[in-house]
């Protein structure tokens, strides 16, 4: 019951579903719709399981004063007020919904990861250097489509960006296309795992 | 300068934010905490108006579809994790998600991924093309084909194969540096994004 | 510690400043330099241009957060001015949550400038979990998954959902994205449906996109703030945009390239510095 079931759930599901690929009858066509309607059901009670995993981390903080417990009363007081003001007085660019997102979801959340603009200049002045001929060549890559993917380097030299359009469209696809058909690959193996019961790691343990 | 409280108090978070440059502080702590309540708070407000309500709450009270029953009870069955003794039921959505998941994404990835673009290495070396494409072209497939082989570990890289892994390993260095160079782009794309919000929406000194 | 050392040892902070500064002083005194347009820029452009006014819609999956916003938003107004302009029926998808406040802030910012009248020009589609089941839901009845607008309003009775059932009605689906969504879209939608794909997407994913480019699996692609650009100058040269309509991502152009020269300059000076120590080290 605990791991055979869901064992042969995935089993039944995953083949179920190669199999209807190939049968173009409405009967199959009308499975797969209604595998995929239900997918969506299910998956609204699992997001609010991923919700509560948050919850759960900031209480048990709270609860055994770790350190920096108070920033935690700060997320769950936002999150109730939040999720308040959304259920209660609804969604839309009229509502104080959209005023939270605009003005504290997008400058936080946007101002963070543009702090990786200042940690890339100094870690490239401290760390990217020519340390064997690969390196050289990354770096001389590197360097070339910095210079000829700004306006600036278009406008000194008027030919680089053709030549960059070549690098991308030709050696850098071909290793991109090498990366993409191995991790295809993977993605089918491991897929193929799950179906037939070798892999479990999703189910947790007990 | 903005007379809208909210953009102030943006500009607040944004320099809140900023305040981590220098070291972390209460300031940057403050507004992260903040982002994250209000994050998934927001997230539990759409889920409730766009999903819940509509998909499970008006199908089956108002309408009368009980047919969304069954998926809302397998649904239903994550909620087991919050009892210790019938945690395991969980694994039975989980399950089924997975499986469906994985059988439907088999044909289309081996179609989309591995058939279509395997066939466009194959087919873009072909006669009666100009002579610039052509080599570029077989400049490309070499490329493909070593690459791969650089990931192939069932041989080792020794003799003739150490030699193609390593044309794979120029390859692969060369599209990691026309990446980072794209990366930088990026990431400086997003402080430009927060400056013009700063300069122009905040204080109005730029158009 | 000769000056190579010590320039190797130098306060990170002081980079950081320098960062700043190269940012902020073109946004204040900005040069204008135009910008070259790639091929798959033009290619996306030309592709939602020939589309017929009122004809097949296309469906914008903003599949982005605030993370990507200052690349991603203004390629997604960019595209929603031209086809507002071009009467052309736009349908908006968000694939999780936290992106479905990306497009009401997009459609704000551009709706007005055009009268666009939500069920009549555009259908704001509401948040339904479960990503790739949503893709291809889509593809059997769009109707039936997602039942009503953003606003609560039923599909059925808005005007512009009359003719549209599934990806048979749609011409191109454009995912705007910072994450691998774009090739979900090209490989699960696009193999399964046999519609057409495009691609907006941050400028770190878009090298690693060119292989969809070459297999014609994407349309076209707008790369990173450039592309953004280049859609902006392209929209606006054919006249597509009002005269006071700000070119949010032209602007940052500028910025663009001090910071570029920036880096290649420490770069430089990095590996200038690293082989003066090594030579001092071997001696």
């Amino acid at each position: 019951m605990k791991r055979q079931i869901p064992l042969i759930i995935a089993f039944i599901c995953g083949i179920g579903m190669i199999i209807q690929f190939f049968i173009p009858h409405p009967v199959s066509q009308k499975t797969y719709e209604e595998v995929l309607h239900w997918q969506i059901i299910v998956g609204i009670f699992m997001m609010i399981i991923a919700v509560r995993s948050l919850c759960v981390v900031h209480i048990d903080k709270i609860r055994r004063k770790k350190e920096g417990w108070g920033y935690s009363f700060i997320t769950l007081f936002a999150l109730a007020f939040t999720a308040f003001v959304g259920i209660a007085f609804g969604m839309g660019e009229e509502f104080l919904i959209s005023d939270l997102y605009q003005y504290i979801m997008v400058p936080m959340q946007s101002t963070m990861f543009s702090l990786l603009a200042f940690y890339m200049a100094s870690a490239a002045y401290r760390a990217f250097k020519a340390r064997t001929a690969q390196a050289t060549l990354l770096l001389v890559v590197a360097l070339v489509v910095m210079f000829g993917r700004v306006p600036v380097g278009e406008r000194l030299v008027p030919w680089l960006p053709r030549v960059i359009e070549w690098i991308l469209m030709y050696p850098n696809m071909a290793a991109q296309r090498g990366i993409l058909l191995g991790v295809g690959l993977g993605m089918i193996a491991t897929s193929l795992k799950i179906i037939l019961g070798i892999e479990r790691g999703y189910l947790g343990g007990g | 300068m903005s007379y809208n409280p909210w953009v102030w108090f943006a500009a607040f978070l944004t320099l809140c934010t900023f305040s981590f440059l220098w070291r972390d502080n209460p300031f940057y702590k403050f507004a992260e905490h903040l982002f994250v309540g209000v994050s998934v708070g927001y997230t539990i407000s759409i889920l409730y108006h766009n999903s819940f309500m509509p998909r499970v709450w008006e199908p089956i009270v108002t309408n009368h579809q009980y047919y969304v029953l069954l998926p809302t009870l397998l649904g239903l069955l994550a909620f087991a994790i919050f009892f210790k003794k019938i945690s395991w039921l969980i694994r039975y959505p989980i399950a089924f998600i997975m499986g469906s998941t994985c059988g439907i994404s088999i044909p289309r990835s081996f179609e989309g991924y591995i058939f279509k673009h395997t066939q466009s290495t194959i087919t873009a070396i072909s006669p009666g093309l100009p002579p610039f494409l052509l080599i570029s072209n077989i400049i490309m497939v070499i490329g493909v084909i070593t690459t791969l082989l650089y990931f192939y570990f069932s041989l080792e890289h020794k003799g003739v194969m150490g030699k193609v892994a390593n044309v794979g390993i120029w390859y692969i260095m060369l599209a990691f540096g026309a990446s980072f160079g794209y990366t930088v782009m990026a990431r400086v794309s997003l402080l430009i994004g927060r400056l013009q919000f700063l300069l122009h929406d905040w204080l109005g000194v730029i158009k | 510690m000769n000056i190579w050392e010590k320039m190797m040892d130098i306060d990170r902070r002081w980079i950081y400043l320098l960062v700043g500064i190269c940012v902020l002083i073109p946004l204040i005194r900005p040069v204008g330099l135009p910008t070259f347009t790639t091929p798959y820029t033009q290619a996306l452009f030309d592709y939602i241009d020939k589309i017929p006014p009122d004809g097949p819609a296309i469906l914008i999956s903003f599949d982005f957060d605030p993370a990507t916003a200052p690349e991603l938003l203004p390629m997604a107004q960019a595209i929603l001015r031209h086809c507002f302009f071009k009467d052309i029926n736009v349908l908006c998808l968000g694939l999780y949550p936290t992106y479905i406040g990306m497009i009401d802030m997009a459609l704000s910012n551009v709706k007005d400038d055009y009268e666009a009248k939500s069920g009549e020009d555009f259908v704001f589609l509401p948040y339904v979990p479960g990503v790739t089941a949503v893709m291809l839901s889509i593809g059997e009845d769009i109707k039936r998954t997602f039942g009503r607008d953003y606003y609560g309003v039923p599909l059925d009775s808005l005007p512009m959902m009359r003719h549209i059932r599934n990806y048979d009605d749609i011409a191109l689906v454009l995912s705007i994205s910072g994450t691998q969504l774009p090739r979900e879209w090209a490989v699960l939608v696009g193999t399964t449906y046999h519609v057409r794909v495009g691609v907006g997407t941050t400028a770190v994913s878009a090298a690693e996109f060119y292989t969809f480019l070459q297999t014609g699996q994407f349309v076209g692609m707008l790369g990173g703030l450039k592309g953004a650009a280049e859609y902006e100058n392209l929209i606006h040269a054919k006249g597509y945009t009002k005269k006071d309509t700000r070119k949010v991502a032209s602007m940052g152009m500028d910025a663009q390239s001090f910071v570029h020269m920036l880096m290649i300059v420490l770069i430089v000076i990095g590996n200038i510095a690293y082989f003066n120590i090594r030579k001092k080290k071997a001696r």
